[in-house]
């Protein structure tokens, strides 16, 4: 934290901070080209056992290329689950939450950030000590409050409990403590605007860059969450976790059928990691927490 | 006078979404578990009366778990340190002056982007007896076939392996941005001193970002603690019991909490699981904070 200070405070007289390491050498390339291999050779496979048909994953040598079946296990996947009703659950959850947790942690962080008001500070420090709490250890009493309700089942019971974080809020409380200028809210404030119209029209274009990221950040959380459906909705109504576990528990062990599965559920949130990287490495960099 | 109440009253609205949620599905459960640990309570007929610490006192002779918790502390050991160690080698390299950064960034993060059923359902394969490409490999190199779900030691090393795989990436990315932050002028003056490479990496880099590194020991101990889905689908028969192999072999805490209360419906039970499961958790993250304590406060 202090560097960060020293660095501000300090005019840039200094150079650029040369990486530690030295130069980049042939033999850190080799490494790190094994490390990426092995990263990414399990979906590589996935790939391979998806284009497969299961008399060729049961011989001696495992098939290493890619075989010509791609579209008849996805075909399979979709004859013998709900996993096309399954993707627009994941959709449809994963979506809803991104959009509700920025737009209720861009609130409370924007709130925190440049608003004054009695107890902020109790508050906040409240939020940011919410995050330790697990709330995968509450599950049976949540469980049976979405009983209570009506919810088991159904998609509400994913959706509500998601749409504000303490992540998120202390997440979108730096944003706009970076990126909103004081003086703007209070000028704002000055001309007699009310809150809302300046959360509308000063903080949130400010903030959207943070915004963006928090909410990918959201929609892979969201996508990829298993405890939680898995206990509360039911093989006929799933998300996408939920359809390949239930193709994954069956007595007789389809390899092909269950990775064609699991391509088809890593695939969307793959793209959006491959078209945003930049982005994501560059949020967890900025101290992401594990969500 | 509009303005006014605006002033004073919007900032709550603002910031009550989160208190609300979280009181209601957070705080509420949490604390609705102590209550219920202290009752005979089945997940559907519901409460079946106070009976104090029993649920505790039967939990503590229960053979089983006990094996869970070996189980899960066993897990945590063998995925958490080697991953710490793999992930400081990793930021380390790619703290190095690289062409073509972002890509080795975000090649290492792949494996944390994707869905850990996903990741299960694959490593299972990997790892299977009869047609796992590990057994292959094993083959080839003149090895008999192991039965990896099959015993303790090597079921754990599988799981581990899919532990280690997911986050290995993630904490390098946490140390890099901490290796960053650490001041040029240090990596100069241990030159000057005729400090080779590596030894300018324990001595400057490791002490600079050990505050990091406690942080990322005190989320890996976090996460290690409540290790479901991996162990849950690493074997696919049976994976919606949670009993974790036929013996129990792979079975950890939170896949007997939700053996107890979503299988065997004993609701009660498996909210004492949870208190005892937080309790420990509480723990590690009590001992993780006094270490960082006293490592910073000792420099």
């Amino acid at each position: 934290m202090t560097t960060t200070t020293a660095a501000t405070a300090v005019p840039r007289r200094r150079r650029r901070a040369r990486p530690a390491g030295g130069r980049g050498k042939p033999l850190s390339y080799l490494l790190l080209a094994a490390v990426l291999a092995s990263s990414v050779f399990p979906l590589y496979w996935t790939f391979v056992v998806a284009s497969s048909d299961n008399s060729a994953i049961g011989e001696a040598t495992p098939p290493l290329v890619p075989g010509g079946n791609l579209m008849e296990n996805i075909s399979r996947v979709f004859d013998s689950s709900e996993f096309s009703l399954a993707l627009m659950n994941s959709a449809i959850v994963a979506t809803t939450v991104a959009v509700g947790n920025v737009f209720f942690s861009a609130l409370a962080g924007f709130a925190f950030a440049r608003l004054r008001f009695r107890g902020r500070n109790a508050l906040l420090v409240t939020v940011v000590a919410t995050m330790m709490v697990p709330t995968q250890l509450g599950i049976i009493p949540l469980y049976l409050l979405t009983t209570e309700l009506g919810w088991t089942g159904h998609l509400q019971a994913l959706i509500v409990p998601a749409l504000v974080s303490a992540f998120g809020v202390f997440w979108m409380r730096q944003a706009v403590d970076e990126t909103v200028p004081t003086e703007l809210v209070e000028a704002a404030m000055m001309d007699g605007c009310s809150l809302v119209r300046i959360f509308w029209h000063v903080a949130l274009p400010a903030i959207r860059p943070a915004a963006a990221v928090l909410g990918l950040f959201t929609f892979m959380g969201a996508w990829n969450d298993f405890f939680w459906p898995l206990v509360v909705l039911n093989p006929e109504n799933p998300t996408v976790q939920v359809a390949l576990s239930v193709l994954a528990s069956g007595y007789y062990t389809d390899y092909a059928l269950m990775l064609t599965g699991a391509l088809l559920g890593v695939l969307p949130v793959l793209a959006v990691f491959l078209l945003l990287a930049r982005q994501i490495v560059g949020g967890i960099m900025a101290g992401a927490v594990k969500g | 006078m509009r303005g006014r109440l605006d002033r004073h009253l919007t900032p709550y609205l603002f910031v009550a979404p989160f208190f609300v949620l979280f009181a209601v599905f957070g705080a509420y459960p949490l604390l609705a578990t102590l209550w219920m640990s202290l009752h005979d309570w089945h997940l559907i007929n519901g409460d079946g009366g106070f009976i104090g610490l029993a649920n505790y006192s039967d939990l503590f002779a229960d053979p089983d778990f006990w094996n869970a918790l070996v189980n899960t502390l066993s897990l945590f050991v063998i995925s958490t340190v080697p991953q710490l160690f793999i992930a400081l080698g990793l930021a380390a390299l790619l703290n190095t002056k690289l062409r073509g950064r972002t890509f080795w960034r975000a090649g290492v993060l792949v494996p944390n982007v994707v869905s850990v059923v996903a990741v299960a359902l694959v490593f299972a394969q990997v790892f299977g007896r009869d047609f796992g490409i590990v057994n292959w490999l094993l083959g080839l190199v003149g090895l008999d076939p192991i039965d990896w779900p099959a015993d303790v030691w090597s079921s754990h090393l599988a799981i581990a392996a899919i532990v280690t795989w997911r986050w290995t990436g993630y904490n390098a990315l946490i140390y890099l941005a901490a290796m960053q932050a650490v001041p040029n002028d240090l990596y100069e003056s241990a030159r000057l001193d005729g400090a080779s490479t590596w030894k300018a990496f324990w001595t400057v880099t490791v002490p600079m970002i050990r505050p990091t590194i406690l942080f990322t020991t005190v989320v890996s101990t976090i996460g290690g603690l409540q290790l479901f889905a991996e162990p849950l689908l690493f074997e696919s028969k049976g994976a919606s019991t949670g009993t974790g192999g036929s013996d129990r072999q792979y079975q950890t805490i939170t896949m007997y909490l939700y053996e107890k209360g979503f299988t065997l419906f004993d609701a009660g039970s498996a909210a004492t699981i949870a208190w005892v499961l937080f309790l420990i958790v509480a723990l590690f993250a009590l001992i993780n904070f006094a270490v960082v304590r006293r490592t910073v406060a000792s420099r």
